[in-house]
């Protein structure tokens, strides 16, 4: 079996950052993005959309040997613009047409002409995203436990 | 021995429509949706998602609703639904270290950095039914505070710094990780694969046998090191870009058990450790998980296999409810060939038997 | 690896099944009847339309791979093979891992003239698991026109003549090596073009002179 360690570079990185965010991005997020414009670009889906499953890994003690946890339905699309560039769309669920527009969001940001309003709109995902997450972590904060304790006081 | 039997198929057709007619139940109530199931029956769902091993909240709420909430039935369902499925691949192993974390608790210790987090739990509650629920009330949002900016550090590192407990399991550096469904078992398993027998155990079967170490039948002297809830990216290796990329997040809990240990010939007195790793929220699975993890590890130990929860072979072979139910539910089916062969066989047993009674002196004579 | 993150290599995308579960059944339904009858020459054809796999991986064999490979079977390449893009066609449709270890491969595949390494080598099975063992998928000159073969063995009434054209001269050896192990063992699906003709390790093999 091969493994990928290599330090990626910054085009990889950015590239998976991209994809990374698309796949969280909702289907409504995606649709609305893609009536901005002109017109759906030309292109040839090369594989899918389908749906099958991932086997999630979880580690022995939170860090040790990979075991088999379970599945998770994912579907997935690979297209290609007219203008040659490959797109990969991959997202956890049954949703084939949301894994079409991950794949097409994916190609168009490595086109010049839309490169730069996709990542203003991965930008959006991530603050959405981060934004949500920061919510959640303030309410699970209000859950923290503060000890009382005869030594310390109430600090 | 099983025979063709014909002539059901109008029953079963009629059978099948009055399930249907039954699970929709009285017409003027409105139907429940599967958004509404997932909401507000999530606990349920994340159930039918852990053993069924197959993560996908709206499947495994379609799989209640069409089971009429019968959870094996719709584990059954959502375990068959997912053979049709084909496999992509692995993922990166998730990484609950740096989980998106909706609860945390340690028994172990009080103060440690990030804090006991209690999250959306039912303890502390009084387990009284709450009329309130009987009607939709508005129910107030949940409150906000400033979160610690320090690291949700794993609480086992806090001991692991001493060297006073065991490292995360290993295996050798070229093990694949087993998987039961794709290899049929053999016995003895490697701790990778008890996990991922255990991760689709019945939790009320892992329950049992969790509570059975309790009450000594192997204990273990358990102490719960870490519980964790909350969301870990899942990741996938994409062979034509050379990189992994998330998928999305899902919800798992985590449960590190930390267990004494005297230790033996080979290795100091420390602690020893179970692992418990579910799907979705579902505490009390993560929990008996890691109790019966490191009760079937007592081999590794050195330790007198002495109890059900330490016996592999028995753990492992009757922890998944898909099998259980086949098993004991097909006894309904028709065996009148293989009943009518005992009803014989009894009848003449029964015949020798009787004839026997009725000569005593016979038999005193044959002696 | 080789990364393919240069998008205008479009061969690894192009030439998969348009249609996956139909021309995956198509497929799979000749290559069992090809299995159920050893020696006998079947044709792709009626399946594989669109299907194209860039060279040095043949029609024939690019369809097998894309029916029978997925991400549970690793697979073996020659290194003229592993060179080329035909490694991420493969990779890319099927989802299939590459090993360099020949003993763990499900599947491997040998390019028109690529040297033929000794069955021995590849995942032979266990008595109590014959199945987990390679299919060699082989291409050669012409699955006709070539060395004279009698085939007899389960699914073969009697005796079939074929003659594959472009096995190296010590097939015949390899393969009665091969017989021997039974159970055990690997089955090999020859194939030239769009055509195949499938040896499972049950078929015996002799050479007619003439």
């Amino acid at each position: 079996m091969e493994t990928n360690t290599q330090e990626l570079n910054s085009v990889q990185n950015a590239r998976k950052r991209m994809i990374s965010l698309l796949a969280k991005a909702t289907r409504q997020e995606l649709e609305t993005e893609l009536l901005t414009l002109d017109a759906t670009p030309s292109h040839d889906v090369v594989r899918g959309p389908e749906t099958g499953l991932v086997m999630v890994r979880g580690k022995i003690g939170g860090g040790g040997a990979p075991f088999n946890l379970g599945e998770a339905t994912v579907s997935r699309a690979t297209i290609q613009l007219a203008s040659g560039e490959v797109g990969h769309g991959q997202v956890l669920g049954t949703d084939g047409r949301k894994a079409l527009l991950a794949a097409l969001f994916d190609a168009l940001g490595q086109e010049e002409r839309h490169a730069s309003s996709v990542a203003a709109f991965v930008d959006r995902v991530e603050a959405r995203i981060s934004n949500e997450d920061r919510k959640r972590a303030e309410q699970t904060a209000a859950t923290r436990v503060d000890f009382f304790t005869m030594v310390r006081g109430d600090d | 021995m099983y025979v063709a039997v014909k002539g059901g198929e109008a029953a079963i057709a009629n059978a099948h429509r009055l399930l249907a007619d039954r699970r929709r139940g009285d017409r003027s109530l409105p139907a429940i949706s599967i958004d509404q199931i997932v909401a507000q029956l999530g606990l349920a769902v994340d159930r039918v998602m852990a053993e069924a091993s197959l993560y996908d909240r709206a499947l495994a709420a379609l799989a209640v609703r069409q089971a009429r909430g019968d959870m094996i039935e719709a584990i059954f369902i959502l375990r068959a639904y997912r053979t049709t499925l084909p496999r992509f691949g692995s993922s990166v192993p998730v990484d609950t270290a740096v989980m998106q974390i909706e609860r945390r608790v340690s028994a172990t210790y009080k103060d440690l950095p990030g804090g006991q987090l209690l999250g959306p739990t039912f303890d502390y509650t009084h387990r009284l039914l709450d009329p309130s629920l009987l009607s939709d009330e508005e129910i107030d949002g949940p409150l906000e505070k400033e979160p610690l900016s320090e690291p949700l550090i794993r609480v086992l590192d806090i001991l692991a710094g001493e060297g006073l407990i065991e490292e995360d399991g290993d295996l050798p550096q070229d093990h694949i990780p087993g998987d039961l469904t794709r290899e049929p078992l053999e016995f003895p398993l490697e701790r990778d694969l008890r996990l991922q027998a255990l991760a689709r155990g019945d939790e009320g079967f892992l329950l049992s046998l969790a509570y059975s170490t309790q009450r000594g039948y192997a204990r273990t002297h358990p102490f719960v090191g870490e519980v964790r809830i909350g969301e870990v990216e899942v990741e996938l290796d994409l062979p034509e870009l050379g990189f992994a990329v998330s998928l999305g997040r899902i919800q798992v809990t985590e449960c590190q058990m930390v267990n004494q240990f005297k230790g033996s010939a080979k290795s100091p007195p420390q602690f020893t450790r179970g692992y418990g790793l579910v799907f979705g929220q579902s505490e009390r699975k993560a929990m008996a998980m890691s109790l019966v993890d490191r009760a079937l590890r007592a081999e590794e130990f050195g330790e007198d296999i002495v109890a059900p929860a330490q016996d592999e072979e028995f753990v492992i072979s009757h922890s998944d409810n898909v099998q259980a139910t086949g098993f004991v539910e097909h006894l309904k089916l028709p065996h009148y060939v293989d009943f009518q062969a005992e009803l014989d066989l009894v009848r003449r047993m029964r015949a020798e038997y009787d004839k026997k009674q009725a000569a005593p002196e016979l038999r005193e004579a044959a002696e | 690896m080789s990364l393919t993150t240069d998008n205008n290599g479009a061969a690894a995308y192009r030439g998969g099944f348009g249609n996956p579960v139909l021309q995956g059944q198509g497929v799979f339904r000749i290559v069992m009847d090809a299995m159920a009858r050893p020696g006998t020459i079947r044709s792709l054809e009626p399946a594989i339309a669109g299907v194209k796999p860039p060279s040095p991986l043949c029609v024939a064999a690019g369809a097998v791979a894309l029916t029978l490979c997925d991400a549970d079977t690793s697979i073996w390449l020659t290194s003229a093979l592993r060179q080329s893009a035909a490694k991420a066609w493969v990779g890319f449709h099927t989802g299939a891992a590459f090993t360099e270890q020949r003993a763990e491969s499900r599947f491997a595949f040998v390019e028109k003239g690529g040297v033929v390494p000794g069955f021995g080598q590849f995942a032979l099975g266990t008595q109590e698991y014959p199945d987990r063992s390679t299919t060699l998928v082989l291409e050669i000159e012409a699955l006709s026109g070539g060395m004279p073969m009698t085939a007899s063995g389960p699914g073969i009434r009697e005796a079939i003549e074929f003659s594959p054209r472009g096995l190296p001269d010590v097939f015949a050896a390899l393969w009665a090596e091969n017989r021997a192990l039974f159970p055990r063992g690997v089955d090999l699906i020859l194939v030239a073009g769009a055509d195949i003709v499938c040896l499972p390790r049950t078929t015996k093999l002799e050479r007619r002179e003439g």
